[in-house]
């Protein structure tokens, strides 16, 4: 790996059904509708992507490549990345079936072919994508390239060869030392993703987009877990109202807890 | 009222609802959601208004411009008259040539000639792909141009225009944190269009913003990306009524002016009450020629409010205006009601209420000066 003065980055960009619509199972309940249904991008990618920028704006990234694995509408979540500030975007292409069965291992094994391709010094992504909820690429990734990783950060400092971070984990916050180069998956305090303001986004549609295939980096994509039957959560049972106080002890009663 | 609630007819097919007057607004438009429709109207107040009172005070809201008035929306009312007669005028029909629309007396009527118990509404269908826009303009004429392009790019699709000032922009940030995205600047235009198609209107909008950049008539902008951000960029108007409650003492004015003339009153007010008030400021709908002017004090002051009243209402009358767009006379504003009707139009306003009301029961000293 040849030691560079500024770094590039690849940040994953997923475009997932838009974090605010309500989600609806299939009739036949082996998937949600996503026909017709807002998608933006994956807020946690979001996250990742404005702190690789900010890491561009201190000039400590020198270049900054968006990617994307899907339909063609993901170009749609790259011109978003593009106008955010990654100066190039790749779409690695994955249609209909092969995209509803494509799952974190195989997009693993794409990154880490295009990490070594575009002879990038940090991998940005989300900690997890919230239609799978997988929280894996990132760590598949790592593991892949015997990379270091830091997943679920919220702070990330740059000294010398090395990002000092903090991490949150289920007892509160770690910091850690990490060399470079590294995986990073950001977490929902990082930062604060900014808007794409409009010269931004009329200058995204110049910036150059270049386009692959799984076959391309020789990435056998075929699932490994077959998805059996997807139904919504039980419904909430209904609460009541009570009139006052007496009518909450008769009710407490009646229940058998008092 | 908020008892008689419940949901009569919904005809799909048509689009057309017929309801109890208490039905609240956002319970109304969260039902005609599930089957891809909606109400015609939009206001800060949906999560407690009640579509009888929507209806007899002819509310106006966010999406007017789309959607239009009440007065085209509503098919029909059952109202209760004064004497106890319960007048069936809750037509679901498109087309009724039949003797005088008497539902359209009812209509803002602010209750005062009868009580709505029942309302026929039209339900358009609800949009599948709604983008928002908010822009930087440096005076009001670019504001002004704005909409005039907006309307020529976005033509169908436009769904709302609204304009607030740099005032009104500190003001949200400082009382409710709201950070606005975009530099700086005197007047800020916020669009939103809603469609069918979201290629086709992306595509629409982008030509629009890209024109309204290369022709320097906004300094600057953005489009929400997501839900969420849709969300905030509307919190930046919609939530300027909440943060003036928490600044102070507000004189609000609702007024419709030529959109030549829409902000200038503003700009009188802040020269006028220079050393008296706090600060004015500006924000409305701009597509509707329709004004939200608010003038900002320490403390209640008699002496703030005779430098207002009764200029603010001559000056608009002078340029032709309405003294109250959307929020109606009630009891404060009766009294003014000569500044935007002649004397022989609020005669026969009073012959009517005589007609509909002769003991005066009916909201008593509101809407009609007192005889």
């Amino acid at each position: 790996h040849i030691k560079k003065m500024a770094l590039r980055a690849l940040v994953g960009c997923k475009r997932v059904i838009d974090y605010a619509v309500k989600i609806r199972v299939k009739p036949d309940k082996m998937g949600v509708v996503t026909e017709g249904v807002k998608h933006s991008m994956n807020p946690f990618d979001e996250i990742a992507l404005e702190e690789a920028v900010r890491m561009k704006e201190k000039k400590l990234v020198s270049e900054i490549v968006a990617v994307s694995c899907g339909p063609t509408a993901c170009q749609e979540t790259l011109r978003t990345a593009l106008a955010m500030g990654a100066d190039r975007a790749v779409h690695v292409e994955v249609n209909g079936e092969d995209y509803d069965n494509l799952q974190p291992l195989a997009v693993s094994k794409i990154f880490a072919k295009l990490v070594q391709q575009e002879k990038a010094d940090l991998l940005f992504l989300g900690k997890q994508a919230i239609d799978g909820d997988c929280n894996q690429t990132g760590q598949m990734v790592a593991s892949l390239l015997d990379w270091p990783q830091a997943t679920f950060t919220s702070k990330i400092d740059k000294e010398g060869d090395s990002l000092k971070i903090i991490r949150e984990v289920d007892g509160g916050l770690e910091h850690i030392e990490v060399k470079i180069p590294v995986v990073i998956t950001a977490d929902l305090r990082l930062n604060e993703p900014r808007y794409a303001t409009l010269p931004n986004i009329m200058k995204a549609k110049k910036k150059p987009m270049a386009k692959y295939t799984p076959a391309d980096f020789e990435v056998d994509i075929s699932p490994r877990l077959k998805i059996i039957s997807v139904e919504d959560p039980p419904v909430r049972q209904a609460g009541s109202k009570v009139e006052n106080v007496d009518e909450l002890i008769e009710k407490l009663k009646g229940a058998g807890v008092i | 009222m908020s008892l008689m609630n419940r949901i009569i007819t919904l005809n799909e097919v048509a689009g057309i609802l017929v309801c109890q007057s208490g039905c609240i607004l956002e319970n109304l438009d969260d039902l005609l959601a599930e089957k891809g429709l909606m109400m015609p109207l939009d206001l800060g107040a949906k999560g407690s208004c009640h579509i009888g009172g929507n209806a007899s005070t002819n509310a106006g809201g966010l999406r007017l411009l789309r959607y239009g008035s009440l007065h085209g929306s509503i098919l029909g009312l059952e109202v209760v008259l004064a004497d106890g007669t319960v007048l069936d005028c809750l037509s679901t029909m498109r087309k009724d040539n039949t003797g005088y629309d008497l539902k359209q007396l009812f209509i803002g009527a602010e209750g005062t000639l009868g009580v709505v118990t029942a309302v026929s509404i039209l339900t358009p269908p609800r949009p599948k792909c709604v983008n928002v826009a908010l822009m930087g303009c440096v005076d009001f004429s670019q504001v002004q141009n704005v909409y005039l392009t907006a309307k020529k790019y976005l033509g169908e699709i436009l769904s709302a225009v609204e304009f607030f000032d740099e005032g009104s922009s500190q003001l949200v940030k400082r009382q409710l944190g709201l950070q606005n995205p975009l530099e700086a600047c005197p007047f800020y235009v916020l669009i939103e269009t809603s469609g069918s198609n979201e290629k086709h209107d992306q595509e629409k909008l982008d030509s629009c913003l890209e024109y309204l950049l290369s022709h320097k008539i906004i300094e600057d902008g953005t489009v929400a990306t997501d839900q969420t951000k849709i969300k905030l960029l509307w919190g930046l108007r919609e939530n300027i009524t909440e943060a003036l409650v928490k600044d102070g003492v507000t004189y609000k004015y609702d007024i419709s002016l030529p959109l030549e003339y829409l902000y200038d009153l503003v700009e009188i007010m802040q020269h006028r009450l220079k050393g008296v008030a706090k600060y004015t400021i500006g924000y409305g709908h701009v597509g509707d020629g329709n004004l939200h002017l608010n003038i900002v004090g320490e403390t209640h002051s008699n002496e703030l409010l005779n430098e207002i009243e009764p200029f603010v209402f001559e000056w608009t009358a002078q340029h032709k205006g309405s003294i109250s767009a959307e929020h109606g006379l009630g009891f404060k504003k009766a009294k003014y009601i000569h500044y935007s009707k002649t004397p022989e139009a609020v005669q026969l306003m009073t012959k009517l209420k005589s007609l509909f009301d002769p003991k005066g029961i009916l909201n008593p000293y509101k809407m009609l000066p007192q005889r």
